[in-house]
């Protein structure tokens, strides 16, 4: 079993209470250790793929593109240009001559074609080596076609997703602020790091709406280009997912003076925080605010907790392992499975940050289990040390978990369930309990064995008490 | 060429070149996929690859950072190889290349060479390197470029004469290669198929989480295929200069007999003339039986897809297979699409309605499905015939997608989906049929329960 770990990162991996915490992160993956964690190009292409009037051009081989066809489900209540997957196709010419034509070409043919609002060409791997200038090209095409033509700097092997998360804060900021906001009211928030997957903004907009705050623009989920323009108009910068857009909120902190506040909507207390918090911002010059804020989060509740305690009473005692993409997650994660009755003992992110994991040993119960940038063999070694009964991860550590014979619930962008929100942790409840209680992992030999063992423990013991 | 008139690509018809790789090294036993290039690659394609089998596929990357993309990958792809030694206990490492160390110059064979020498004292494991920059070519050329390499440098002598018959199956599903196989011992002769993720890509539920799958192609049998009785290798298509099959013929004299992917009775006939031309048995009277019950379905079922237009796309081999069965039951296929670009398309096509269509379906390479559904505007199709991807135009056309290849996305069993020999047909057409016959259900008011 010890031998799942790999000596190198041994200093990656905490069990709380087992010396004093430090856990070793922000390094490059590992060779050969098969890392769940993807590439710059793809942490530029989750935050700013949602911006639905805007062409994203994917500037390298077709592969890049072409996995990121639509596999999201980032939402748009209007334009759906987002959906489609536009490349340059890099053939070995184009590597051997430049790709600047070609990249050039193509911007000019789709925007006449799709007439976006804006357009996002994504650097890959292979254009950082051939030194196309990405930035010349997208120049000289925003004054051809006037719109803004807006290079993103994600050439994959830069880094991990993080560095991508700020090459597209990056790409966004040069829009914010070149937009009209007179018509904005002081009470006012931007929405940044959420990407409206399975409509979750929308649930996130409705609630802002009750306590009388409007919404600027959506950072990115159902996002508008016009929107992130004027973004700088409104009075707060709200932001959830705070490695994938903090950088945007810091940079307009900066340059416009907009204050932010670190949120989170998934689960009970951090949902109703998040509202409070932004009440509280505003309450000098909303008055009422408060008292509407309280009102909603009583009326969700009162709704939410009866259906929660129906899906508890099966829950209960039972074990999570949960692995995601960024460390925030995890935290409001630990907090929700609490109020399931179910218990967090292993967690982990591929790009967690030293504060992030920090914070979360300061949450999880002792014994817990943290992992950075962990791989197949280490998690399914902790699966069953730990005897997890649900894994929440995405559809890499779905197989883990089903192999195992453990139930899964997809916390990740594919997801096409709403977690967002009161009706979300509602969601959320409903389908760890799906797949916690299926009567399916009987079947699984590793549950059967684990069966088997118990009821030859309880024969034992039965035994026992009869020659007393 | 490219058949495209745009620059810019929209929602390609076609995967990258080490994904095919990594796919043909899962079908090795004991063997880990190993890309050289930036770790979001191996990811990105587990991923699609999970999406589609819903099994692990571990992809061990060299996971070249900005110094290495600089200096060289080859330390890491040194290290790379070392950890997957240690940890996953590989018997072989399918090395494929990216389209980053193809571009920063790694000369992959050399560094091999020099690891080979440095870390001569370890057991090491067989290391197979392919060379596939995504710049060049989609994820069959990769298939097939893998394919051909755990061929031609696994298979270094003739071994004595054996009663095998090795089979290049070219990029089809689980299903299909235990049909296959099953095909193969009903000949009365042991089948290498290679490679073979009949078992490593479709797993049974076990009592432990496996490091690596347990089947594929073994070590031993791999080697021993230049001492078979034949190879038979499936797919039309053409796109390099030599394949395994061809390989096994100019070293070691195995006789290569090509054939199409066998789906529909004509493709299927010529895969078991075939393998009676290298067993010397007559076929046995269980395909006898499937083949007569499946032309006794096209009869029962001819007037129900008569005439019917349909649009197929995807990988070459298999639109060129799925076009010779359409044209037989009486389909009219109007286009056929690939992301792909061969030497023998159109010529393939023409091959496989000769006799049966006055003239073969317009052929369309290199294209993307905006050229598909830019041409099917005009081309009044009544269904769609290809992968998952296809779904979103199906649905904006109003025709219904009869599903098959890969990736199977949004329906569930892709790995099981059988498409080949008499068998495979028989489904595929029972398939086809009651889409046909849903679609006509649903459209109508009447709402009949007999049809």
């Amino acid at each position: 079993m010890e031998q799942a770990i790999f000596e190198e990162r041994r200093d990656q991996i905490h069990r709380k209470g087992e010396g004093p915490f430090e856990l070793a992160c922000n390094r490059d993956s590992l060779a050969g250790a098969v890392s769940q964690r993807a590439c710059v190009f793809c942490g530029s292409r989750v935050v700013l793929y949602p911006i639905a009037d805007a062409l994203h051009l994917v500037h390298g081989p077709i592969g890049c593109a072409v996995y990121t066809w639509d596999i999201r489900g980032a939402l748009s209540s209007g334009p759906e240009l987002h959906r489609l997957s536009f490349s340059t196709d890099l053939q070995e010419k184009d590597v051997i001559f430049g790709g600047e034509k070609k990249l050039k070409a193509a911007l000019l043919e789709l925007i006449e074609r799709h007439k976006p609002n804006a357009a996002f060409v994504y650097a890959t791997c292979i254009v950082g080596i051939i030194g196309d200038d990405v930035g010349a090209v997208c120049r000289d095409v925003s004054e051809l076609t006037g719109i803004p033509v807006i290079p993103v700097q994600s050439e994959g092997f830069k880094g991990n997703k993080r560095e991508g998360y700020a090459a597209a804060c990056k790409a966004m900021f040069t829009l914010a602020g070149s937009g009209d906001t007179s018509d904005i009211s002081p009470v006012s928030v931007n929405i940044l790091g959420d990407f409206n997957l399975a409509g979750e903004i929308w649930i996130i907009r409705e609630y802002f709406k009750r306590m009388g705050v409007e919404v600027v623009a959506n950072i990115t989920g159902d996002g508008r280009v016009a929107d992130i323009r004027r973004c700088h108009g409104a009075g707060l910068n709200v932001v959830q997912c705070s490695g994938a857009t903090m950088e945007l909120a810091q940079m307009m902190k900066e340059k416009f003076g907009t204050p932010f506040l670190r949120v989170s909507y998934l689960g009970i207390e951090d949902m109703a925080d998040s509202l409070y918090a932004v009440a509280d911002h505003f309450k000098d010059r909303a008055p009422g605010i408060v008292e509407r804020t309280q009102e909603l989060v009583r009326d969700e509740l009162s709704k939410l907790l009866p259906e929660l305690r129906k899906y508890r009473k099966d829950l209960e005692g039972k074990k999570v392992a949960v692995y995601v993409g960024g460390a925030f997650k995890a935290f409001s994660l630990i907090k929700a499975f609490r109020h399931l009755g179910m218990k967090v003992v292993l967690v982990g992110s591929q790009t967690g940050t030293k504060e992030d994991y920090e914070e979360l040993a300061a949450i999880c119960d002792p014994g817990t289990v943290i992992v950075d940038d962990s791989n197949p063999l280490e998690l399914s070694k902790f699966v069953r040390e730990l005897d997890v009964d649900l894994f929440v991860g995405g559809v890499k550590e779905r197989p883990i978990a089903h192999k195992l014979g453990v139930g899964f619930c997809d916390h990740n962008h594919e997801r096409k369930e709403a977690l967002e929100g009161f009706v979300g942790m509602l969601n959320f409840a409903k389908e760890v309990h799906a797949s916690a209680t299926s009567p399916v992992w009987r079947f699984v030999p590793r549950r059967e064995a684990m069966a088997r063992e118990k009821e030859q423990e309880a024969a034992k013991r039965a035994a026992g008490g009869e020659g007393i | 060429m490219s058949d495209s008139p745009y620059v810019s690509t929209t929602n390609a018809c076609k995967l990258c070149t080490p994904l095919g790789a990594a796919l043909a090294f899962r079908g090795v036993e004991g063997a880990i996929p190993f890309l050289h290039g930036s770790q979001g690659c191996a990811t990105y394609m587990r991923r699609y690859i999970i999406s589609h089998f819903r099994e692990p596929m571990d992809i061990a990357s060299s996971a070249l950072g900005e110094k290495q993309a600089v200096f060289g990958g080859g330390p890491n792809l040194k290290k790379g190889i070392l950890n997957v030694m240690s940890k996953y206990g590989a018997k072989v490492v399918g090395v494929a290349t990216t389209c980053l160390t193809e571009t920063i110059g790694d000369d992959v064979p050399r560094l091999l060479a020099e690891f080979r020498k440095e870390f001569g004292d370890l057991p090491l494991p067989e290391i197979v390197n392919v060379s596939t920059p995504s710049y060049s070519g989609t994820h069959m050329e990769g298939w097939h470029a893998a394919t051909a390499a755990l061929a031609s440098q696994l298979v270094r002598e003739k071994v004595a004469a054996h009663r095998r018959v090795n089979l290049i199956p070219g990029f089809v599903s689980p299903a299909d290669l235990r049909h296959f196989k099953e095909i193969l011992a009903d000949y009365g002769v042991d089948a290498t198929v290679l490679p073979d993720i009949s078992e490593s890509m479709d797993r049974p539920a076990l009592l432990d989480y496996e490091k690596l799958p347990a089947g594929g192609t073994s070590l031993a049998d791999i080697r021993a295929m230049s001492g078979a009785l034949g190879t038979i290798e499936c797919g039309r298509a053409d796109h390099m200069a030599e394949s395994a099959g061809t390989s096994l013929e100019r070293r070691f004299g195995v006789r290569n007999l090509r054939v199409g992917i066998p789906v529909g009775i004509r493709e299927t006939d010529a895969f078991f003339d075939a393998l009676e031309r290298l067993t010397g048995r007559p076929m046995p009277e269980k395909y006898a039986s499937e083949r007569g019950k499946l032309v006794d379905a096209y009869v029962d079922g001819h007037k129900y897809v008569a005439g019917k237009r349909a649009i197929v796309y995807g990988e070459e081999d298999l639109v060129i297979a799925m076009v010779a069965f359409l044209a037989e039951i009486g389909v009219k296929p109007i286009l056929a699409a690939t992301g792909a670009k061969c030497r023998n398309f159109k010529q393939a096509l023409a091959e496989v309605t000769e006799g049966i269509l006055p003239e073969p379906p317009e052929a369309r390479e290199g294209v993307d499905f905006h050229d598909i559904a830019e041409q099917a505007a005009d081309l009044a199709p009544d269904l769609l015939v290809g992968h998952s991807k296809g779904y979103r135009y199906a649905k904006d056309m109003g025709v219904p997608l009869v599903r098959m290849g890969f990736p199977i996305h949004d329906r569930f069993g892709g790995q099981r989906m059988l498409h080949v020999g008499y068998r495979g047909t028989q489904e595929l057409f029972d398939r086809l049929v009651n889409t046909i016959l849903e679609r006509k259900q649903e459209d109508s008011a009447v709402g009949y329960g007999y049809l």
